[in-house]
């Protein structure tokens, strides 16, 4: 034992303690503590990313829910929108939006002039800018679906201009304005002075929720809701295909699927499939479903299949996640008691695999509904969403739109009333994310079962 | 609706079936169930499956063969004069289908009786003032031979469609009279359900490959049309791009690789520290509580739609970097919103959570001995982990980072809004510049005519998109496999 009876007293020089730090321990604790900073730092960052984000999303998208409307009360004269006096549909819808302008121009500029406003136009109907270009077809559609309005007076609710609308969100200034050829400051004087006499109010707009998508030029007309109803049918096809699909080829290959080069050929095909871009999911559509099959173009169906494609993935590896869960156990007690193979599957372990599916094909379809590039090319965009589908089968086959492509359009057009649709438009898509987010998360918290 | 009811009929049939097999199987055992081989409701779902699968299959097939065969029919029918190439010929048969739907139109309104819409003809009818006053607008004159063409799709139609709806019913039939025919009570029903359900499993299996054969055909044949119309050599090594669907394109697709990897280099610049740092904080230093609340809020950012980010490029983050970079700020570097910078920054935000989940996955399972080691020898924890970890979790790191960057190369919004149109080899990153995803989309958006070099090129450089993410991603599983298989 004479080897440790040797000087082995720590290297350090004289007067060191282990109370009092070395340059070196400084020097190491200090790395330490930055080394935890940078990752402090790191997490802060993106969570400051994620709140920037939700901030920009929700401080810019939230006016989009309300709009700017101008209330006025619109004589209808029998002399020009129903010469003959027989208040027949068919021949007062011969007077255009054209004919119904002046009408409301008059309205208008009589309103003022009840209210005391002054107009500071040398052409008095240059006030009717006020108002969007939409009102015409408001009032004519109004006055064709129930002709005995014509020759009284009725109150309409007419939508602002979207300059107008701007200008009392904070979009739009007077100094703005000077290089605008649609408005003029004195506009906006005009406008103030309505807002006083209570003849213009900025509400909530239900239109922008339910309505069509409007022409490039009126903005303050355009809705989300077409499209909105493009999206769910294209969710049905996704749900009522992905799903069916997904959970027989993920139970194959859980449960049936012996080793052999097609089963390693499908599951090596499945997970490089969900990593293929998406965008090469549109090509694969517009070449086989458009070029070859001859399916309509922009057709909620075609966008449907080609998600579906696009999903099958996501959905056969959570089923095939969740059916893993199932302990073996309760096949081998199937087995045991004489059920087949089959009958182990489907009458006991799929029931008890079930919520796991369920999270996952919501999880599935939520990225399918936020899905835009594939259906870009498909057609989707560049073409205004302006009717809504007359029945189930002109949903799934007429052209229509998606929320996230009509998202795009919208960032598309030049105007920044489209910007603030856009943002508003991607309001109403998180929300229905989250609550399918949500509803999953629900389901497993529920009923999910630890073995 | 007629193939719907169709559809309906042949299930229909096939519940009848049920109901008659599951009914036939007992009376023969005599109303006794112990007396059959398999449970009753097997023997109705074996006529049921006997009758649909049939019926549908010859449905589908029969959808799918007949618009080919009419189609190879009607334009064998239209003069060789009216068109020149394969482009024309289609926009030649796009108009004989919108006659005959026209005329399909007027029929149904009345404008036009059955056999009006037959017989009429061009030298005696002006079709299109006709058509236009049941609402269907035609761009031109309907030519003699495109409106007997619209005749004679109409009645290859009509008559198509009753000789499927007969062959249809009589496969439903057929399987229907087969299955019931075979039903007693020694039949082993169990066992044909069984087969003929993993016959569809199996099926449903295949698909994936089905879809990826799909993906490489639908990309290969148009390629192949594309190199055809346009050299290979000039778009690999091509530095300049410039379509023009007027002709005289130059369609090199150098410059769109710069821009693909410039952006990409810029997202996995911010995403891949800041992703690793958080990844690193959360698996060696977090609690269990911030982890439980960390770990979700960051794999929010990777639950948001691409959409999204490319509008904050686009409206929020584009000026912003014009405000620093741009004239105002007083460096004149940027000339508008939209550049590499731009894109990179915001896709490399979207990327943070891929990055770090998938890293703290990694860093999760390397084995806490080795912790343990390091620790017991002195180090600290930051020692240990840039020492014996992080070297430990490379290869997986690795393969996150390359799985990364395929989601970069390939991602689309955030580009198409956020990185800008102009084609150009610049080391500026505030530059505007476009890359390979967004040129697909321009070139393949509109009514683009498939046979011309400027939109067979989106297939070209689909296909160049698919291969370089498809060697990311196997090399990433490659590296991430064996990784694994060291600690299992």
């Amino acid at each position: 034992m004479s080897d440790f009876t040797a000087d082995n007293s720590p290297a350090a020089g004289k007067g060191s303690s282990l109370f009092k730090e070395t340059a070196r321990t400084k020097r190491r604790n200090a790395a330490e503590a930055r080394f935890k900073a940078y990752g402090i730092g790191a997490i802060a960052l993106g969570l400051f990313f994620l709140i920037a984000l939700l901030s920009a999303i929700i401080s810019n998208g939230i006016p989009a829910f309300k709009q700017t409307f101008v209330t006025i009360s619109v004589e209808l004269p029998e002399a020009k929108l129903d010469k003959n006096g027989n208040r027949d549909p068919a021949e007062m819808a011969k007077v255009t939006t054209f004919g119904y302008k002046p009408v409301i121009t008059n309205a208008l500029i009589a309103a003022l002039k009840a209210e005391g406003i002054e107009i500071p136009f040398a052409k008095e109907k240059d006030v009717a800018d006020i108002l969007s270009s939409s009102a015409p077809a408001q009032v004519r559609d109004t006055v064709l679906a129930n002709p005995d309005l014509v020759g009284q007076t009725v109150d309409f609710r007419l939508l602002a201009s979207s300059r107008v609308d701007g200008y009392f969100k904070g979009r739009v200034t007077r100094e703005a304005l000077a290089r605008d050829k649609n408005l003029d400051a004195e506009h906006l004087d005009i406008a103030d002075q309505m807002v006083k006499a209570g003849l213009m109010e900025t509400t909530f707009n239900a239109d922008f929720i339910f309505g069509a998508d409007a022409s490039e030029s009126r903005p303050e007309q355009a809705g989300i809701g077409v499209s909105m109803v493009g999206s769910f049918f294209m969710m049905l096809v996704v749900l009522s295909l992905a799903l069916p699909i997904g959970v027989a080829a993920s139970i194959y290959l859980e449960e049936f699927a012996p080793q052999n080069k097609w089963t390693d050929l499908i599951e090596v095909n499945i997970s490089n499939l969900a990593a293929v871009p998406s965008i090469v999911f549109g090509i694969l559509g517009l070449a086989v479903f458009i070029q070859f099959a001859h399916l309509p173009q922009s057709a909620p169906l075609v966008g449907g299949l080609v998600l579906t494609l696009m999903t099958l993935p996501t959905i056969i590896i959570s089923t095939r996640a969740s059916l893993k869960a199932v302990p073996p156990s309760i096949r081998d007690a199937a087995l045991g008691i004489g059920a087949s193979k089959m009958q182990s599957v489907f009458h006991h372990v799929l029931p008890l695999a079930m919520p796991g599916i369920l999270t996952g094909t919501i999880i599935g379809l939520a990225q399918a509904l936020g899905e835009t590039a594939p259906l870009l090319l498909i057609g989707m965009i560049g073409y205004i969403a302006s009717n809504m589908p007359d029945g189930i089968a002109s949903g799934f086959l007429d052209p229509n739109s998606a929320m996230p492509a009509q998202i795009y359009e919208w960032a598309k057009r030049a105007d920044p009333a489209y910007y603030e649709r856009a943002w508003g438009g991607i309001i109403i898509l998180l929300l229905f994310l989250m609550t399918m987010n949500i509803i999953a998360v629900i389901l497993r918290r529920r009923f999910e079962r630890r073995w | 609706m007629p193939i719907l009811w169709l559809i309906l009929l042949v299930l229909a049939l096939g519940l009848i079936g049920f109901v008659l097999g599951r009914s036939r199987a007992l009376s023969n055992a005599g109303g006794d169930i112990r007396q059959l081989h398999s449970l009753p409701s097997y023997y109705g779902s074996n006529v049921l499956l006997a009758t649909l699968i049939p019926g549908l299959a010859v449905l589908l097939l029969w959808l799918i063969a007949q618009p080919m065969v009419i189609h190879g029919q009607i334009s064998s029918m239209i003069p060789e004069s009216a068109y020149t190439d394969a482009g024309s010929l289609n926009l030649v048969m796009s108009d004989v289908k919108r006659v005959a739907e026209g005329l399909d139109i007027a029929v149904q309104e009345g404008a036009l009786s059955v056999e009006q819409a037959r017989d009429i003809r061009t030298e005696f009818t002006d079709i299109r003032a006709r058509l236009g006053e049941v609402g269907v607008a035609l761009g031109s004159n309907v030519e003699a031979y495109v409106l007997k063409a619209a005749q004679r799709y109409r009645v290859m139609n009509a008559v198509g469609h009753w000789i499927m709806t007969g062959a249809v019913l009589a496969a439903a039939l057929a399987g229907f009279a087969y299955a019931l025919m075979r039903t007693n009570k020694d039949y082993r029903a169990r066992n044909q359900v069984e087969k003929v359900l993993l016959g569809l499993l199996i099926g449903a299996a295949s698909l994936a490959v089905l879809t990826t054969v799909g993906i490489v055909l639908s990309l290969i044949f148009n390629t192949i049309e594309f190199f055809k119309l346009y050299p290979a050599m000039d778009f690999f090594f091509g530095t300049t791009w410039s379509p023009s669907f007027g002709g005289g394109s130059e369609l090199g697709i150098l410059p769109l690789f710069w821009g693909t990897f410039y952006v990409s280099l810029i997202a996995l610049v911010v995403a891949v520290p800041i992703g690793l740092f958080a990844a690193v904080y959360l698996s060696e230093y977090a609690g269990p509580k911030v982890r439980a609340i960390a770990k979700p809020l960051l794999e929010v950012l990777a639950g948001i739609p691409t959409i999204v980010y490319g509008l904050f490029a686009l409206l929020t983050v584009g000026p912003l970097l014009m405000n620093v970079f741009g004239e105002d700020g007083g460096l004149g570097w940027m000339q508008g919103g939209r550049s590499v910078m731009t894109a990179g920054l915001v896709m490399g935000v979207m990327l943070i959570p891929f990055v770090s989940s998938l890293s703290d996955d990694i860093i999760n399972a390397v084995p806490q001995a080795m912790r343990d080691g390091s620790l017991g020898l002195g180090a600290t924890k930051s020692e240990t982990v840039k020492q014996v970890v992080l070297p430990a979790a490379l290869p997986g790191i690795v393969g996150a980072i390359l799985l990364a960057a395929s989601r970069a190369i390939g991602e689309t919004m955030i580009v198409v809004l956020g990185a800008g149109a102009a084609a150009r080899l610049s080391m500026n990153p505030f530059e505007a510049m476009t890359t390979v995803t967004t040129r697909i989309v321009s070139q393949l958006t509109g009514d683009a005519d498939f046979a011309s070099a400027e939109a067979l090129v989106a297939f070209a450089l689909g296909m160049t998109l698919f291969v370089i993410t498809l060697g990311l991603n196997i090399l990433a599983l490659v590296i991430v496999r064996k990784y694994r298989e060291q600690y299992d």
